[in-house]
């Protein structure tokens, strides 16, 4: 079939109006030396302290939220699979609140909850605002988090694969970490690049918990400066892209197969 | 009579053994439970509480009050608009990538960029419009010097109502594309066929079969389009500061410094929100069963 006119002009449309934001953005953020393009926003974004803490502490908090999720995600849905199919609908609709309640919402209500003159109060110490920042990016990942999990369990046989374990006197933790952590690991580093990408520029949460986050950073240099936020967000696209060309990679992976192929050394 | 039935009954424990499954399910739970459902049910009590603990609809009834109703109606008008816009357009587009005869490569190719696409939003996606369509953007300066339009002088700025909708699209559009590409893909080839066979025109088809099998998806995914707008916090706080009272600012305002001067007013603003996000979300979903009765 030969293409339309009227298709033709509709996808250049769209691809214009895709592009044009980034080239404008990558060639604003070329500008910051009068009268030569340079690199030196890019520069001036990475000798800034300010910026490598900002963007450390994201990317520790983000990390920690991925693993948190998966030690929360997996052993729950592999059970529920196993011995509670009939809590799977309870589960599965739990996990997918958080698409429903905005992150503002869900900080105001912990803010609340968890401050000074509550139960438990975390938000009095520091330890405890981190905490409940972590705490805030493990239910913002629970959707993607859960449904990457849960259809990497549909692809392995568990029940199959735990008779076996036991019959050969496996203990359930064994049986977790050895057998279904492996069997599913393209599906929770999938889920997991997902969460990084939510969770690394996210602002709401991180700037009512006054932490000293990448996304409230982001917010303040776009009030402070003028060509770094465009190499910002030029670096940001790149950093989504991969991200997602990551998860899509390892979503399609199949059972068990390894992360990264493996360098077998030749015996002398 | 089964092989169960004829069993004999001393076989039956007498007591059935302790059933412990359940345990497993507890950490899932007490997590939730804790950080996501107390959280929001501890904000819903809360709007339904005066400030001595009894119970009021007042401050539910507040959110009728001039200020707060316009910023719900401004964050309404908003989400209808970014969705509109973001539904049409992807709709074209949609249908220009899958009917028009497009070579893979140009599919493949815009959908991966959809997949990054509708996940670049907040405030990375605001510095690139502002780089934009700013008043020292590209577009803004082209325009000016190639034909000596002045966009901000005709009374368009990105701080706008249109230009937040016209920001959102960046991220709406491609949602819409990826949303529905399945309902267009299976509209099914011996559809058109026998409707061009009994001598249905293009048009015709569209209007007596096309859209008619599409409206359920298509009005599903206009509502997901609005719920994913009317959310939206990072991106406007980026491109207005706080100066555009959208419902998600104003809440953000009244957490960092109580402006409502009314804590139950703020819980109540909070619930207002959770309604719209449960009613487009829940319509979306019924939308989306009925729309899959041709996807088989």
């Amino acid at each position: 079939m030969k293409p339309r006119l009227g298709s033709i002009l509709i996808v250049c449309a769209a691809a214009l109006y895709f592009l044009v934001p980034l080239i404008a953005a990558f060639q604003f953020s070329l500008q910051m030396r009068r009268g030569t393009w340079s690199f030196d926003a890019y520069a001036s974004v990475f000798q800034s302290d300010v910026f490598l803490n900002a963007l450390g502490y994201s990317l520790i908090a983000s990390a920690i939220a991925i693993v948190v999720g998966a030690l929360l995600v997996v052993p729950t849905a592999y059970w529920v699979r196993l011995r509670l199919p009939h809590l799977r609908p309870v589960v599965e609709f739990i996990s997918l609140l958080p698409l429903i309640i905005p992150s503002v919402v869900l900080v105001f209500g912990q803010i609340r909850m968890f401050g000074s003159s509550s139960f438990l109060p975390l938000t009095t110490t520091d330890f405890g605002t981190n905490l409940l920042l972590v705490v805030g990016y493990v239910v913002l990942s629970l959707p993607y988090m859960f449904r990457a999990v849960d259809s990497g369990m549909a692809a392995i046989d568990i029940a199959t694969l735990t008779e076996a374990a036991e019959s050969l006197g496996a203990s359930r933790a064994r049986i977790l970490f050895t057998i279904i952590f492996p069997n599913i690991r393209a599906a929770i580093v999938s889920g997991a690049f997902l969460t990084f990408s939510i969770c690394l520029g996210e602002f709401a949460i991180a700037s009512l918990l006054n932490r000293n986050a990448f996304g409230p950073y982001l917010v303040q240099l776009g009030q402070d400066r003028a060509y770094e936020p465009a190499a910002l967000a030029i670096m940001s696209f790149a950093l989504t892209w991969v991200l997602m060309a990551l998860m899509q990679a390892f979503a399609h992976m199949k059972p068990g197969q390894r992360l990264l192929p493996r360098f077998t050394r030749s015996r002398p | 009579m089964t092989l169960n039935e004829s069993a004999p009954v001393t076989s039956q424990p007498l007591r059935k053994p302790l059933n412990l499954n359940w345990l497993g399910a507890v950490p899932y739970f007490a997590f939730t439970f804790l950080f996501l459902i107390a959280p929001v049910f501890y904000l819903v009590i809360g709007a339904f509480q005066d400030s001595k603990g009894g119970f009021t609809l007042d401050n539910m009834i507040g959110l009728a009050e001039p200020n707060i109703a316009r910023s719900y109606w401004l964050s309404i008008r908003l989400s209808l608009a970014s969705a509109a816009l973001g539904t049409v357009t992807g709709l074209l587009l949609a249908h220009a990538l899958i009917l028009g005869g497009m070579p893979l490569w140009i599919r493949r190719a815009i959908s991966a960029f959809s997949g990054v696409a509708s996940n670049f939003a907040g405030v990375p996606l605001a510095f690139a419009f502002i780089a934009t369509l700013g008043r020292l953007g590209l577009v803004t300066l082209l325009l000016k010097n190639l034909f000596g339009l002045n966009i901000y002088g005709m009374g368009f700025s990105l701080f706008s109502f249109w230009g937040l909708a016209l920001t959102y699209l960046y991220f709406q559009m491609p949602l819409m594309l990826l949303v529905i590409t399945p309902a267009i893909e299976g509209l099914k080839h011996e559809w058109r066929e026998v409707a061009e066979s009994l001598g249905a025109t293009g048009p015709q088809y569209w209007r007596m079969i096309g859209m008619p099998v599409l409206a359920p998806s298509v009005m599903g995914c206009f509502l997901l389009l609005f719920a994913n707008a009317f959310g939206t916090l990072a991106t406007v706080i980026a491109l207005t500061g706080s100066n555009f009272s959208v419902v998600p600012i104003v809440l953000f305002q009244q957490i960092r410094g109580n402006v409502l001067y009314n804590p139950n007013l703020g819980y109540a603003l909070a619930v207002g929100m959770i309604i719209i996000m449960t009613v487009s979300n829940l319509l979306y979903l019924v939308l989306r069963r009925r729309a899959e009765r041709w996807q088989k």
